[in-house]
């Protein structure tokens, strides 16, 4: 034990790693690192805690809760230095965020190496948005390299950086501050272990992102807890619009009927909002168009015509057009929001196409609310 | 397969006679846009470029511009209703996190 040392972060992290120092933002509390932790090791500077190379249950239940927005904000890891295996003053450094689902991904991909891991600072995001806020930036890394005295404890003078990290940091601004040199590496840690093997060459396909259908699918349990509220909201003005039109009509009112014509009209809607929050983005590339509001749009309108020539064909012309000017429109608006999730789309194309859809989706359900308004008293 | 945006909006460019063809915006660009001619950098397929910035922000020589931004509606829709900090919220699915991003 290295005793009289005076790097308090370090030392609470050996012991009880998740207490953050004072200087850390007050709203973000740490997870329980106990889990991922392997014991420490003892360096030049410092005992380090050692994290495993390897997920356990509590990691994937962990990952599939932020998936699904339960605690998603505060799914952080403590800043600091890491080791991975049995590091020497030698091994590479990796920087991470400190968002925990990022630190597993790239935690999991490094059994039998042995390295560094610094996690940076990023509030609890992921690497890619947090470099565009620029708190995965050149300010951040040169702190936590002084902070961790990084430069006693390695001998070389080199940090390796995921590629899409590099939006929010200045490798030449890094090299001229700090004396190391950053190395970007491949945008998946997967290709973490044959980077560092071929001597820090990456591959041209290591360099490219990719967006696969599990990629995107991944991303749409999210999508879905966001409309949970909006489709509650709609749920309860349909109720009380039928049972308003029940009671002008001067029928005896039957809360089963009103029941089952609620659930009848809102069907359509629900299956508008998951073909626009998880049919669009899973079908991403084979539908027509380029702009997502677009591809959407489509998608609502090729449902709404399904609807009615089927199992609404028997529904009052105001309430089809209801569908036919609210589905597409629904879809598309969904649709348009997966743009945050996508890894090609730019602002300038985004704030284009917002341009054009935003105001014909807001007149089209605006008329679709007044044909279903309507429907219930004609 | 490459995804396609939208055509001819990005805010994009470079400027050859300030380029020292390092080469690293080839190295950070997750789009493939740049390439390598003559020993100068060129940007050979500029539709791809999604604005991230990572060229324009470890160019040394200060040879490329681009308004760096992220291409999220959601985003862009809470900036223009002025309310602040709502992006990465809770109802985000934010780009690649843990499925590739480390």
């Amino acid at each position: 034990m290295n005793d009289g040392r005076d790097l308090p972060m370090y030392e609470s992290k050996a012991v009880s790693c998740c207490s953050s120092s004072p200087e850390q933002e007050e709203e973000i509390s740490y997870v329980n690192c106990e889990g991922f932790l392997a014991g420490t090791i003892e360096t030049a500077i410092d005992q380090v805690a050692r994290v495993k190379a390897e997920l356990t249950a509590s990691d994937k239940i962990g990952s599939f809760k932020a998936r699904w927005g339960v605690g998603r904000m505060s799914y952080a890891v403590a800043p600091g230095l890491y080791a991975v295996g049995n590091p020497t003053p030698e091994s590479p450094v990796l920087v991470s965020a400190n968002y925990k689902l990022s630190f597993d991904s790239l935690r999991k991909e490094l059994g039998g190496l042995d390295l560094w891991i610094l996690v940076i600072n990023t509030k609890g995001i992921n690497v890619w948005c947090a470099a565009g806020k620029g708190t995965f930036g050149t300010a951040e890394i040169l702190r936590m390299v002084a902070e961790t005295k990084l430069p006693a404890l390695v001998s070389h003078r080199k940090l390796i950086l995921p590629q899409l990290g590099a939006p929010g940091v200045a490798a030449h601004r890094v090299k001229a501050e700090s004396g190391f040199r950053v190395i970007y590496g491949p945008v998946r840690a997967g290709d973490l272990p044959a980077f560092l093997k071929n001597d820090c060459k990456a591959e041209p396909e290591m360099r490219r992102t990719t967006f696969t259908f599990l990629n995107r699918l991944v991303l749409t349990p999210v999508e879905i807890v966001g409309l949970l509220k909006p489709l509650a909201g709609l749920t309860l003005a349909i109720f009380l619009l039928s049972s308003t039109a029940l009671l002008v009509g001067g029928d005896q009112y039957r809360l089963l009927a009103v029941i089952a014509q609620t659930a009848q009209i809102l069907v359509p809607f629900i299956l508008a909002a998951l073909t626009g929050a998880v049919l669009a983005p899973a079908l991403l590339p084979y539908i027509p168009g380029r702009a997502l509001a677009w591809k959407g749009w489509v998608l609502g309108m090729v449902l709404a015509v399904i609807l009615l020539v089927g199992a609404y064909s028997n529904t009052s012309w105001l309430l089809k057009s209801a569908y036919l000017l609210a589905l597409p429109a629904i879809a598309s608006f969904l649709s348009l929001n997966f743009t945050g999730s996508t890894t090609y789309t730019s602002l300038s194309g985004v704030v284009k196409e917002m341009g054009v859809a935003l105001p014909v989706m807001i007149i089209s359900a605006s008329l679709g609310a007044v044909a279903l308004i309507v429907s219930f008293f004609i | 397969m490459k995804y396609r945006y939208l055509k001819d909006v990005v805010t994009l460019n470079l400027d050859q006679s300030k380029c020292n063809g390092c080469g690293l915006c080839l190295e950070v660009c997750p789009q493939q846009v740049f390439t390598i001619k003559e020993g100068l950098s060129s940007i050979t397929d500029r539709d791809a470029c999604m604005e991230c910035g990572a060229c324009a922000r470890n160019c040394a020589p200060g040879a490329i511009y681009v308004r760096p931004g992220v291409g999220c509606a959601y985003a862009v829709l809470m900036d223009k209703l002025g309310i602040k900090g709502k992006c990465c919220g809770d109802t985000c699915g934010c780009t690649l996190e843990g499925t590739s991003d480390y």
